[in-house]
């Protein structure tokens, strides 16, 4: 697959959908392609974050520890962008991602994707967008969650 | 030191003065009769005196000589000559004029060669005393001198004393004999003539030293400026680091610059007045001749003079002023080689020297210091007068393990120093039975006590012979034939040298007790595993490249090594991870340039920046119809990166991830594309098809992803890796050590070889998994210690800088290990390691007690030969924490020691320590 490609898939990330082919064009030059087998860590949850992974084929399982060791909360796959929080708010990785099946990837450094937000106001209200999204279900499914947590306490009260 | 220096000159070469002076008394006479035989000439057979009739002879070679009238007077008929005619005559003079003048060339070249050897031996043994007295300094002296400075002293200022010494004696009285031969010699022709000559000589002699008195004040400053010029090169070459870090290099050229300028004033001045000197003497040299030819002139034509006097007057006059002149320098020379002489003499005297005795080269075993080691009222006050250590009083007993801890310098680091005689103590003693330490033979305390210092200097050697340097104390095996070395040591021996073979091999295997250097490295490793720096080394050795020699014995374990890998990689299915080389495929993971060459480059127009230059490769490109179609690649690329990246300021970070081309050359490709238009490679220019070539070497399709190679192209880069190939194997030099899957490669590293291949781009976490497995593959191989060999030749760089300081401080201690001392001192020693490392080491240590060894001995100062004990150490620790690993412990405040005892029971009782290890 060529940098063409690349960037074909790039623009049919939601995130990238208004930058220009020629920025893109040098987002997948300047980014490594790094393809993980099943099984394999792209990044550890608790890491230091340093870049973010478009993926671009295959699927990759989000794990979170819990006591009982690491819980799969969720699975993506292609045209998706992973460990782009980390990145944004130089947290530690707040989750552990891994190859599900055979994973082709975009690696995105730290520095290239800041500077792409500083020269694209488009791309920084894109990514608050799918972060309001993502408090909004998370808010959502928290009070989900207390309601049944408060269902379950109630019975035994 | 001889503080006169002619005292000195005459104490070593007495001999040799005396017998060349006599060479040149003997030479005298004959000068005198070179002189006086154009006299004869002239005045015989040429002007016709004793000729008077055509037919008249007169006798040649007559040696007759007339008594004193108390002998009787009669005359003395030693030789009776030939008859010669006036032609004949003539003839004959003129042959022995010739004679004469063989001779005294002869002579001259006998006493100017001898005169040389003379001065060069001084030279020699001037130097040699230097050096040797620099190794005797007393320790504390060396915080004063600057390294480049008595470099320079024992380099450049001591050079000209050597020209001199030749001359000390043997120039005045040549000089003056010539000179006073031919005064004697005009005085006789003509007083008048001769008193002119006189008067003549006495200003010169009278007025030239005065004017060169400034010459010599100048002549000293130039020797000063100049040392400290060196100093400070030298200091700005050392404290590169602290220039850099605080960008002061502008002061330093300006520094620089203003001992440059004074020196240029001084030099300047110098020439000034040398060459008014020259000129004048030049100018009082001409006076005589003119004031012979109006004077001689007028005697001879009112024909008190006769023509062939005059003549032989002016000729003799022409051997006046040059030894008279020569003689006025060498007077210069001597006040000026005094002063330099006395300056070095000042320079190199420092109170108190070690006596040349105590290190005097000692051969075969010495005995081992198995006697308790007492230090009593050890004082020790620093060069501003503070008292750094009170007075201590301590003793170590054999095997005995003693841990010192403080604050920092609190005391025991220089009581380590002490220990090891880097410091002399103000007060107190220290030692080793009833034998004070100081008193002891270097040779017993060098070889028996070892000391590791936080820092350490190590040569730019090997690991492997940073670490036996410490065993070269005496030459044990002659390795070159006698033949030449004859010569070398009498030489060595007429000037005072060390006879020492420096060219034997030094080491002292049965120290410790291996047969030869082949055994040797084992005993380095485990020394070095004991330090934990094995791993390190082992990587050196896999980055390592050995040289030829070095390679074959390990060509077949490495190939084996290939093998086993790949076949590893195969069973942990990643053998999709390495594209090996193929001489018959195209190397993906690789550049175009190497896929072209496929191999490494042994000579740098092989290397990959100087191939567009590189004609054979050119001619390859074009034969094989490449050289337009790498063009267009390169063209493609040049477009891609200009469109990409023309408008981004230079420090954006997406230039990071640029390796193509530097953001500073972006102009230069955008311009060149413009210009080039679609012009085609046939249109192009050199430059261009030179710029665009190479990027297009530069080029690995996997990695960049511009989708430039299509299946053509590389099939047409195998068919032209193929006759490039064959036209390197068909050169005459080696310049690419070519990719062989049968072969072992000589122009890479260990790891490359075993490798053989590339590891391919873009799969993750490769690197690591194929770099655990060519690890793994050599532990299973048992050829972990044929790599660590390899490693023991990595040069440590300069002062060692080429390793972290912690594993200098490894190295340092294993280098102490290897001696097998009987006293280790260890002055924080590995504090640039964490503590976990240190307390391993330690406790490595303490479980490797060396085995008992019987020795057959020598006499002994101290103590007897017996089975080796277990060695004593003294440990300054870092980390205070370790003090359980030791028998005892003592902490040091202030200068002094408030607690002594066993770690158990001074973990309870001192606060001291207590503090310390929380």
């Amino acid at each position: 697959m060529s940098i063409q490609d690349e960037v074909a898939v790039l623009r049919r990330i939601p995130l990238f959908a208004h930058i220009d082919a020629q920025k893109l064009k040098l987002l997948a030059f300047t980014s490594e392609r790094i393809v993980y087998e099943p099984g394999q860590t792209l990044f550890l949850q608790g890491e230091e974050g340093d870049a973010s992974f478009v993926i671009i084929d295959g699927q990759a399982d989000i794990l979170v520890d819990s006591p009982q060791g690491p819980v799969s909360v969720a699975k993506v796959e292609r045209n998706a962008i992973v460990g782009e929080v980390a990145v944004l708010c130089d947290v530690p990785r707040t989750a552990t991602v891994k190859a599900f099946t055979r994973l082709d990837t975009l690696r995105v450094t730290k520095a290239q994707f800041l500077s792409l937000l500083t020269e694209f106001p488009e791309l920084t209200v894109e990514i608050m967008k799918i972060l309001a999204l993502r408090l909004t279900k998370t808010s959502t499914e928290l009070s989900q969650a207390r309601s049944r947590l408060l269902a379950l306490e109630r019975p035994s009260a | 030191m001889n503080s006169n220096l002619f005292s000195y000159i005459w104490q070593h070469t007495r001999r040799d003065q005396i017998w060349i002076i006599g060479v040149i008394l003997i030479s005298m006479p004959f000068l005198f009769l070179a002189l006086d035989l154009p006299k004869a000439i002239v005045n015989g057979p040429i002007q016709g005196r004793g000729f008077m009739t055509p037919d008249a002879t007169a006798r040649f070679l007559e040696l007759k000589f007339a008594l004193p009238q108390w002998l009787g007077g009669s005359n003395l008929n030693l030789f009776s000559g030939f008859e010669l005619s006036r032609m004949g005559y003539l003839v004959g003079l003129s042959f022995v004029f010739l004679g004469l003048v063989c001779i005294n060339g002869l002579f001259k070249f006998y006493i100017n060669t001898f005169k040389g050897r003379l001065g060069e031996r001084m030279l020699r043994r001037l130097r040699y005393e230097l050096v040797d007295r620099v190794l005797r300094f007393p320790m504390p002296y060396f915080k004063k001198v600057k390294p480049a400075e008595v470099a320079t002293m024992i380099k450049d200022e001591v050079e000209p004393l050597g020209g001199f010494i030749g001359d000390a004696f043997v120039q005045p009285v040549f000089l003056s004999g010539q000179a006073l031969t031919a005064m004697i010699f005009i005085m006789v022709q003509n007083i008048w003539l001769g008193l002119i000559a006189a008067s003549i000589v006495l200003i010169q002699a009278f007025l030239i030293p005065r004017l060169r008195k400034r010459l010599l004040v100048l002549g000293k400053q130039q020797q000063l400026t100049a040392r400290d010029l060196a100093g400070r090169v030298a200091e700005v070459v050392e404290g590169i680091g602290e220039v850099r870090t605080n960008d002061t290099s502008n002061f330093e050229r300006a520094d620089i610059s203003n001992r440059l300028g004074r020196i240029f004033f001084i030099r300047y001045e110098l020439f000034q007045r040398k060459f008014f000197v020259k000129f004048l003497n030049n100018f009082l040299a001409q006076l005589t001749p003119f004031l012979f030819f109006l004077i001689g002139g007028y005697f001879a034509i009112s024909g008190s003079l006769d023509i062939g006097q005059l003549v032989a007057v002016i000729a003799a006059y022409k051997d006046l002023p040059g030894p008279i002149k020569e003689l006025i320098d060498w007077d210069q020379q001597r006040q000026d080689v005094e002063i330099k002489y006395n300056q070095v003499c000042e320079q190199f005297s420092p109170q108190p020297m070690i006596t040349a005795a105590l290190q005097a080269p000692t051969p075969g075993v010495v005995a081992n210091l198995s006697q308790p080691l007492a230090v009593s009222g050890l004082t020790i006050t620093d060069d501003t007068g503070t008292m750094v250590l009170e007075p201590v009083d301590f003793a170590l007993a054999p095997g005995e393990w003693v841990a010192a801890v403080g604050e920092v310098n609190a005391g025991a680091e220089i009581t380590a120093e002490a220990l090891a005689q880097l410091v002399p103590p103000t007060a107190g003693h220290i030692r080793i039975g009833d034998q004070p330490l100081d008193a002891i033979s270097a040779a017993v305390t060098g070889r028996r006590i070892a000391y590791v210092g936080p820092d350490t200097y190590l040569r730019n050697l090997s690991i492997r012979a940073c670490l036996l340097s410490a065993l070269m104390n005496h030459p044990q095996r002659s390795l070159s034939g006698q033949s030449g070395l004859k010569r070398d040591l009498e030489e060595a021996r007429a000037s005072g040298n060390s006879e020492l073979d420096w060219s034997a091999d030094w080491i002292d295997y049965d120290r410790l007790g291996v047969a030869d250097a082949s055994h040797i490295d084992k005993r380095i490793l485990k020394a070095l595993t004991l330090v934990e720096m094995d791993d390190e080394v082992f990587e050196f050795g896999l980055r390592s490249q050995p040289d030829a020699s070095a390679s074959r014995a390990i060509e077949t374990p490495i190939l084996t090594a290939r093998a086993a890998l790949k076949a590893r990689l195969a069973k942990a299915s990643i053998a999709h991870m390495v594209e090996p080389f193929d001489p018959d495929r195209f190397q993906n993971q690789a550049t175009i340039a190497e896929n072209l060459v496929f191999g490494a480059a042994l000579s740098k127009e092989f290397e990959a920046e100087n191939l567009p230059r590189n004609r054979l490769f050119l001619d390859i490109l074009a034969e094989n119809a490449l050289d337009q179609q790498l063009y267009d690649v390169g063209r493609k690329i040049a477009a891609t990166v200009v469109e990409l990246f023309a408008d981004l300021p230079p420090n954006h970070p997406f230039f990071d991830r640029l390796s193509f081309v530097k953001p500073e050359e972006l102009p230069t490709y955008k311009t060149m594309l413009a210009r080039l238009g679609d012009r085609d490679y046939v249109a192009a220019d050199k430059t261009d098809r030179g710029l665009l070539l190479g990027l297009a070497l530069r080029y690995i399709e996997p990695r960049h992803r511009l989708n430039l190679l299509t299946d053509d192209i590389r099939t047409l880069i195998i068919a032209a890796r193929r006759r490039l190939i064959e036209r390197i194997r068909a050169g005459k030099s080696a310049t690419v050590a070519i990719y062989e899957p049968e072969h072992y490669n000589v122009g890479s590293s260990l790891e490359a070889n075993i490798l053989f291949g590339r590891i391919a781009h873009g799969l993750a976490d490769a690197p690591n998994k194929v770099h655990q497995a060519i690890r793994e593959t050599l532990v299973d191989l048992n050829l972990r210690d044929t790599v660590l060999e390899a490693g023991l030749s990595f040069v440590v760089g300069n002062g060692g800088k080429r390793l972290t300081q912690a594993q200098r401080q490894k190295l340092a201690l294993a280098r102490a290990l290897l001696k097998e001392p009987d006293i280790l001192i260890v002055n924080r020693g590995l504090a640039n390691l964490n503590p976990r490392n240190q307390r391993a080491i330690m406790a490595a240590l303490a479980k490797a007690k060396p085995k008992a060894r019987p020795k057959s001995g020598t006499t002994n100062e101290v103590g007897t030969v017996e089975k080796k004990p277990r060695m004593t150490v003294f440990w300054v620790l870092a980390s205070p924490a370790l003090v359980e690993l030791f028998d005892r412990v003592l902490v040091f405040h202030d200068g002094r020691i408030t607690a002594d005892g066993t770690p158990a029971k001074l973990m309870d009782s001192s606060k001291q320590l207590k503090r310390l290890v929380a």
